[in-house]
């Protein structure tokens, strides 16, 4: 039978059947690699946060407790502060405790002996510091640290993208500080720790009623004088340093939302008599504002991680009394606080380490992580009910 | 010679302390077509440009008050740029100059020192080729131009807002839903809305650079209506593409080609018996 013609043969008669190329063959070969990279990335992620979560939670879980007051019932890990942890046998039993609680133990014990005329138990305990208690002063510093910082950084940040976008001719000199600001972003975060150190912890202006250091200027006719004394690890200079950290981000953010901004908007409300700041601030900005929030909410991220930026200008490795413990209002700005990952920094650098730090690790990386996730998701909303306010 | 109003009622520079409503427009001084029109913008061998590069070249131009006049011309002539430098909206661009020449408002050059571009747009609207509603409600719109003035008085900003929507032949459309976004109309209705934001802050001159391009018949037809209205009360100039629209709603029109003015008459002369061999060309459709 003829079958030279494969149009006339049924067999042959489809034009779309498959047929094996080379074509297809990297088509498979590139997929299977894309599909292979995203699968390890998931895993690695998945690794990572297992590991967290997995060894976090018991940490916060356990430290449930009932009180006698309003609300009956605490997180040790959550509330309370840090404190040392003794290991101790004692009546042939195993026991750990926190710092306050094991002084009362031994001062009870002590007195009970005395008290029935025997010799004073020596009780031997091994020590783990930050091992007990829990790191409520370093939620409350991180919180503190991440809002002071995202607020100047917005406002710094929103303005200089405005000043860029709207009014300043494109030229050199604006190109010039686009760059510098990009290139900013590439300092590592140990460098901008000690630009803030330097700039300040150690030479930021104050104002006070004596005159401190050889530069100093005294501002005429008030008996004040302005110093260069820096504002000393304190929440001031940690805000500024991490604020300065983060601009590059928002910055390059709000111009991209300036950017995105119809110009339709500008001309109409310009063509109205509005002076250009009243374009911008009634139909310019806030239709950018959600854009610069996206972007923002990754700053929070990043502020509230960052250990190299504040470990020299604002943390404190300890310290007993909260933030709101100060003497006069002023002082508020002026104090160190302790923060989650400079409180995972220091535990996790104590040598050797044991199970009972690596608790303490676990539970703040995993409360570090929820933190984050509540404050990212506290902008979300934010921001999305901005942006149904104004659609275009 | 010509007529320059003297009225000194209006002076581009210093009307910010009037309200809008202060100056209301006597519709009865409203010309009818037998009646000669007055001029009220004065365009005098005007040269302008774009940086380095000159886009247009000695104008010379009278345009009446209460009237409509269309500046017809292909594409890149200079219809948008002669009709930005009316209200200063090409100060927005760098590198734009005026070389030679000026443009006066009732006798008022508006590019002297003591006129400030803010007050002048105020008393010269614009309405864009693209209708570029806010994303604000449709109540918003209308009255952003009085917001930005500092009126917040309740009473008066509804008051405008009705005024405004009716005069744009738009408010029975919109009137029970002002406070739903203004972008949620159709094109036309967008562009409706755009003319009456543009006058409820009563100027005396209206701007409208090809406001139906975008626009279907209908919706063009009712713009177009709504223009012969409008002269009433303001002195409209209108670019378009459109030779019809033009013929359809203006009283002058100015041909314009390559940066330079080629002829400017009345509409019917300017399309049934014009002077210069270029504008009968355009409008006849052989080129443009
Ligand atoms: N922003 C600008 N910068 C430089 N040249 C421009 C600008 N806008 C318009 N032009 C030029 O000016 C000329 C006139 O443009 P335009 O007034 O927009 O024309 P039309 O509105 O008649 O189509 C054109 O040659 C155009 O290229
Ligand atoms: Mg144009």
């Amino acid at each position: 039978m003829n079958t030279s013609s494969n149009l006339t043969t049924p067999k042959s008669a489809n034009p779309y059947a498959h047929r094996p190329s080379r074509s297809q063959a990297i088509e498979k070969g590139v997929l299977s690699v894309f599909r292979a990279a995203t699968y390890f990335i998931l895993i690695c992620g998945a690794i990572v946060f297992g590991d967290i979560v997995f060894k976090g939670v018991p940490t916060v879980v356990n430290s449930f407790k009932t009180t006698a007051d309003f609300p009956y019932v605490t997180n040790t890990f959550l509330f309370t502060a840090p404190e040392s942890l003794y290991v101790f046998d004692y009546d042939g039993k195993s026991r750990e405790m926190g710092d306050q609680e094991f002084r009362a133990f031994r001062a009870t014990e002590e007195a009970k002996a005395t008290a029935a005329g025997m010799p004073v138990p020596a009780i031997k305990a091994t020590s783990y510091v930050y091992s007990a208690g829990g790191i409520w002063p370093c939620i409350v510093g991180t919180v503190l640290l991440v809002i002071g910082s995202m607020t100047i950084a917005l406002f710094l940040g929103v303005c200089s993208a405005v000043f860029l976008n709207e009014y300043a001719k494109d030229g050199p000199v604006v190109r010039f500080i686009r760059l510098a600001i990009l290139n900013l972003a590439g300092v590592p975060s140990i460098v901008f720790g000690l630009f803030g150190f330097g700039l300040f912890v150690l030479a930021a202006p104050t104002v006070g009623t004596v005159p401190v250091g050889e530069i100093h200027l005294r501002l005429w006719p008030l008996n004040y004088y302005l110093n260069f004394g820096g504002w000393g690890v304190s929440l001031l200079s940690g805000w500024f340093t991490l604020a300065f950290m983060v601009l590059p981000v928002v910055i390059t953010a709000s111009e991209e939302a300036l950017k995105a901004v119809p110009k339709g908007f500008r001309e109409g409300s310009l063509a109205l008599g509005a002076t250009k700041w009243q374009t911008i601030r009634k139909n310019v900005v806030p239709y950018a504002l959600p854009g610069i929030l996206t972007s923002s909410i990754l700053g929070i991220a990043r502020v509230a991680g960052e250990t190299a930026p504040i470990m020299f200008t604002a943390a404190y490795v300890v310290r007993d009394k909260l933030p709101w413990e100060v003497e006069k209002a002023s002082d508020f700005f002026f104090q160190g606080v302790m923060a989650l990952p400079y409180h995972i920094y220091v535990v996790s650098s104590k040598i050797p380490q044991n199970e009972y730090t690596a608790r303490v690790q676990y539970g703040t990386a995993f409360v570090f992580l929820g933190l984050v996730a509540l404050i990212a998701t506290a902008s979300i909303i934010l921001r999305n009910n901005l942006r149904g306010r104004y659609k275009w | 010679m010509e007529t320059i109003s003297t009225t000194p009622t209006v002076t581009v520079a210093s009307s910010s302390g009037a309200t809008p409503a202060s100056r209301s427009f006597k519709v009865s001084s409203a010309p009818s077509d037998a009646q000669p029109a007055e001029t009220l913008i004065n365009i005098e061998n005007f040269d302008f440009y774009y940086g380095a590069k000159q886009a247009l070249f000695d104008i010379n131009l009278k345009l009446d008050d209460k009237r409509v006049t269309a500046f017809i011309g292909p594409s890149g002539c200079g219809k948008s740029t002669l009709l930005r430098c009316l209200n200063r909206m090409n100060d927005l661009i760098d590198g734009t100059s005026v070389k030679r020449g000026k443009v006066t408002v009732r006798g008022i050059d508006i590019n002297g020192g003591d006129v400030d571009p803010i007050e002048l747009r105020k008393r010269v609207g614009m309405v864009f080729q693209k209708s570029n509603p806010f994303p604000k409600s449709i109540y918003e719109n209308v009255i952003y131009g009085l917001r930005i003035q500092g009126e917040t008085n309740k009473t008066r900003l509804d008051e405008v807002v009705e005024k405004s929507l009716r005069g744009a032949a738009l408010w029975d459309e919109v009137k029970d839903r002002l406070h739903e976004s203004g972008l949620g109309l159709s094109g036309g209705q967008q562009q409706r809305l755009c003319i009456a934001r543009t006058i409820a802050v009563s100027p005396e001159i209206i701007l409208m650079d090809e406001p139906c391009s975008a626009l279907d018949p209908i919706a063009t037809a009712k713009v177009e209506e709504l223009i012969h209205d409008l002269k009433k009360e303001f002195t409209i100039i209108i670019v378009t593409h459109s030779m019809q629209q033009a013929a359809r709603c203006s009283d002058k029109t100015a041909f314009f080609y390559m940066g330079k003015l080629v002829e400017y008459a009345d509409t019917r002369t300017i399309f049934m018996n014009p002077a210069n061999p270029q504008t009968e060309a355009y409008v006849s459709g052989r080129f443009g």
